[in-house]
């Protein structure tokens, strides 16, 4: 028998096989695949099970963005077909390495086509080329697909075969595609080259062609093998176990190119970031990723995209009197341009288990907002957008708020800014959150209402763009870490980021001014002196976590818990 | 025909439910499969006899149940004291055929994160969606697994409740194939119903799931109760018999747990301890 050859490419389904929002059941060579489309016209070919329980994806939920499984809703976005939502721990953010096995996929001729282990890109085959098809029934036959193909060629009057997997009945433009289910199953897809003049009359002709030469294939008594033996890709070893955090430093490990640069309100510019190969990871409402910018800064900008967009695209307030990333990125920065960026990260996620989600955005403070609105709006939970700006100008991504549930309050100062908060926070009852992101005195505001009108401190969230405090470096103390079994200590002027990742500790870090949460470190005992803004009160005075960038310690020692 | 019959000592070691006795009184006899064995159940003096090709197969009355054991010397059968509480109501909702194995059958049982999306609208509702925190153990002074304070909110948690509330649940497996459940009781808050489910394992991946419970209820009907069971394992069964593999595997490597599922881990390492290898993928297969 010949050896099935896996790096050959495969009409796997009809185009037709994936109307809007459907997920549709393929096969290849003992692979299933969950196949769907999304409303953007992508094809997706993905293993068909869901890596948390094995449950096939097939089953699962097209919503136009991502495929949710059926057990335990956990969500996939297209594309990527990383995990962005496990509804069980509504408050976390999926680990970025959970993520579908894919396969690539392309759609032509028609049909969508796709290879177990490709090793060229995809080519039409040249029958093909430049036709206007008519793709045919599938027909299913019991019998190795060489033996099919084999059978075919004899069996058709005037065939021949066109290429590995195929063979063309030239007088009536019929070409049949065998594709292999499996060692012992393979499925005849016939195309007519040109569309008929009388289709019915023409598919009724074919589909009896087709039908009769199964039968006499399946007829021919050759012993079919046995079926394919395909394992499991194991998953990554740190989420076998319960995942903990990730522990990486600053990196920069995606290349992306500035695909279009343009002005998304007065000094403010939209970028927008295509990978400069492959795709890039999935990312949750409320990610920021690290730009790493050309003049060797690196600066956090939140991802605005909706769920399942190929791109990200990010804003940046011209900030004349900030640090350079800013007037760096809108001076200096070109479309063409290619970056360094990390991949994203989400210390601000989005708890879906809500009955009503407000969202308050101040200026810029409306990325993370603009993503966490569009994903509540595709899953069709109750939410409001509260869009605080000077102007209508002023107004970032206007494009992107039509059709979503938006109200702009514009032109107002602290006091009337008070008072419509006032208006927005009234009225909490259980199960609702807020999500507030802005300016330093406006989030600071949303707090305090927010806890006069009766919010508890849990279904409040805030992410700040910086930390407006002045930070007191002058303290020196000792830090034991529990788990690497080290003494350090940190002087004056130095944070314990600096010491940990100078004695070859791996904490991860972004924003490096106690804003965005991501080196966060255990503490074990000690009381810390917290510095930072990511933290709220009852967390802070838990004193069992600590902000290394930012925060230092009150008691003359610290033990950590890495 | 019939796989291999099963060699597994872990299995064979075990007593394994055949019928209930409410059916058998029905049915006079039962034939069904067990371990890839055909079996034959017969009522007779002390209530039944299991016969393996017509060679006597040892057998046990309890719980309502016949369970028969092809082992050398099963272990006594794992205590279940509801049962015998005179106050409790024992109803036997109905037994099940599924093509799984009987771990993830039992896996099935113990999730609470699915509530919301398979049994929506009764066991759970979004956007109620959050696992808790609970707590799990093996037990130390018997060999079982527990799992303790598990919440979940649910819109219509038996019968007998019409609103929705944070339901208590404990969740026992004292055998690899049976677990128990307790949860509050709607109509007596001090008490705890019980709710079983006793896998029959045919085959690796072919099951009959006994259902049944011991509960404080006097106001619902044996046919409220059944159809109850009945529509929640209607549910499951779809998504049981989409499971792939089909076997549970034991490799931590397999799939993806999240905290939600502590006790299913536990489950796995507890199978994997014993040394199980039918019905499952081994680590390191
Ligand atoms: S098996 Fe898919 S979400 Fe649990
Ligand atoms: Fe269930």
């Amino acid at each position: 028998m010949e050896m099935l050859d896996l790096a050959g490419w495969h009409p796997i389904a009809a185009s037709s096989d994936l109307p809007t929002r459907h997920v549709f059941h393929g096969q290849l060579l003992g692979r299933e695949f969950a196949v769907w489309r999304a409303d953007d016209g992508f094809v997706n070919v993905w293993e068909n099970r869901c890596l948390h329980r094995g449950v096939r994806l097939s089953l699962g939920l097209n919503d136009g963005r991502e495929l949710r499984c059926l057990y335990h809703g956990w969500r996939y976005s297209s594309r990527s077909a990383g995990c962005t939502y496990i509804p069980a721990h509504p408050a976390d953010a999926p680990a970025r390495t959970i993520c579908n096995r894919t396969y690539d996929a392309v759609e032509a001729a028609g049909m969508v086509w796709s290879s177990v282990a490709p090793e060229a890109e995809f080519a039409l085959p040249e029958v093909l080329a430049g036709a206007d098809p008519l793709v045919l029934r599938p027909v299913p036959v019991n019998a190795a697909p060489g033996v099919a193909l084999a059978l075919a060629e004899g069996l058709l009057p005037d065939a021949r075969a066109i290429g590995a997997a195929s063979v063309s009945f030239a007088e009536a433009g019929l070409v049949v595609f065998v594709q292999p289910l499996d060692a012992h199953r393979c499925v005849l897809r016939g195309v007519l080259l040109a569309q008929p003049d009388d289709r019915m009359a023409a598919l009724r002709y074919h589909d009896g062609v087709l039908c009769g030469l199964r039968d006499r294939i399946e007829a021919s008594g050759e012993v079919a093998p046995p079926p394919l033996e395909v394992g499991f890709q194991p998953v990554d070893a740190a989420l076998a176990e319960m995942p903990a955090r990730a522990r990486s430093g600053p990196k920069a490990e995606l290349r992306v190119q500035v695909a279009r640069k343009w002005d998304a309100a007065q000094d403010v510019a939209g970028f927008q970031l295509r990978a400069v190969r492959g795709v890039l990871p999935a990312f949750q409402p409320g990610a920021h990723i690290d730009v790493h910018l050309p003049n060797g800064m690196s600066r956090q900008y939140s991802i605005t995209n909706a769920p399942g967009e190929s791109d990200y695209t990010i804003g940046v307030k011209r900030d004349a009197a900030g640090r350079g990333g800013s007037v760096c990125l809108h001076g200096d920065v070109r479309e063409g341009d290619v970056l360094a960026i990390s991949a994203p990260r989400n210390n601000f996620p989005l708890r879906r288990d809500s009955e009503k989600v407000l969202l308050i955005a101040g200026g810029i403070g409306i990325t993370p907002m603009l993503a966490m609105a569009q994903a509540l709006q595709v899953q069709g939970i109750p939410y409001a957008l509260h869009v605080f700006a000077r102007s209508e100008a002023h107004v970032p991504f206007a494009d992107r708020l039509a059709g979503l549930a938006v109200t702009r309050h514009l032109g107002l100062d602290a006091a009337g800014t008070g008072a419509v908060l006032g208006d927005i926070l009234s009225g909490y009852a259980f199960s609702h959150h807020v999500y507030v992101c802005g300016p330093a005195p406006m989030l600071t505001a949303t707090r305090e209402i927010a806890a006069g009108a009766g919010w508890p401190e849990e279904a409040v969230h805030f992410e700040y763009f910086a930390n407006p405090e002045v930070i007191d470096d002058s303290t020196s103390f000792e830090i034991a870490l529990a788990r690497s079994a080290m003494t350090l200590q940190v002087p004056a002027g130095r944070s314990i980021l600096e010491v940990l990742q100078e004695n070859g500790v791996d904490v991860p870090s972004s924003c490096e001014q106690g804003a965005c949460g991501t080196c966060v470190c255990g503490v074990l005992e000690g009381e810390p002196e917290h510095q930072d803004v990511y933290l709220s009160a009852a967390e802070r005075a838990a004193n069992d976590q600590i902000m290394t960038c930012v925060s230092r310690a009150r008691s003359a020692r610290l033990v950590l818990d890495i | 025909m019939m796989a291999q019959p099963c060699t597994d000592t872990v299995m064979l070691e075990h007593w394994h439910p055949v019928v209930s006795l409410d059916e058998l009184r029905g049915a006079g006899r039962c034939r069904t499969v067990l371990l890839d064995r055909p079996v034959e159940i017969v009522r007779a003096a002390g209530g039944a006899r299991v016969l393996c090709d017509s060679a006597p197969v040892q057998t046990l009355v309890q719980y309502g149940y016949v369970w028969a054991s092809f082992g050398t010397a099963p272990a006594p059968l794992f205590p279940f004291p509801e049962f015998d509480e005179a106050d409790r109501r024992f109803v036997v909702t109905g037994v099940f055929g599924v093509q799984v194995s009987a771990g993830r059958a039992i896996e099935n049982f113990l999730d609470m994160g699915h509530f919301p999306y398979v049994h929506t609208g009764i066991l759970g509702e979004e956007p109620h969606t959050e696992v808790k925190e609970y707590d799990v153990e093996i037990s130390q002074s018997r060999d079982e697994i527990l799992a303790t304070r598990c919440r979940f909110y649910q819109p219509k948690a038996a019968v007998s409740s019409d609103e929705g509330a944070d339901v208590e649940y404990i969740y026992r497996v004292p055998h690899p194939n049976c677990s128990v459940l307790y949860k509050s009781s709607p109509v007596d808050e001090t008490r705890l119903d019980a709710i079983y489910i006793f896998v029959q394992p045919m085959g690796q991946e072919k099951i009959r799931a006994h259902t049944g419970m011991c509960i404080i209820d006097d106001a619902s009907t044996d046919l409220d109760i059944r159809s109850f069971q009945q529509t929640i394992f209607g549910q499951d069964k779809p998504i049981l018999e989409n499971q792939y593999p089909r076997r549970l595997p034991l490799d931590p490597r397999a799939e993806t747990p999240i905290r939600a599922d502590k006790s299913a881990i536990a489950y796995r390492r507890w199978l994997a301890a014993k040394g199980l290898g039918w019905g499952v993928i081994p680590a390191g297969a």
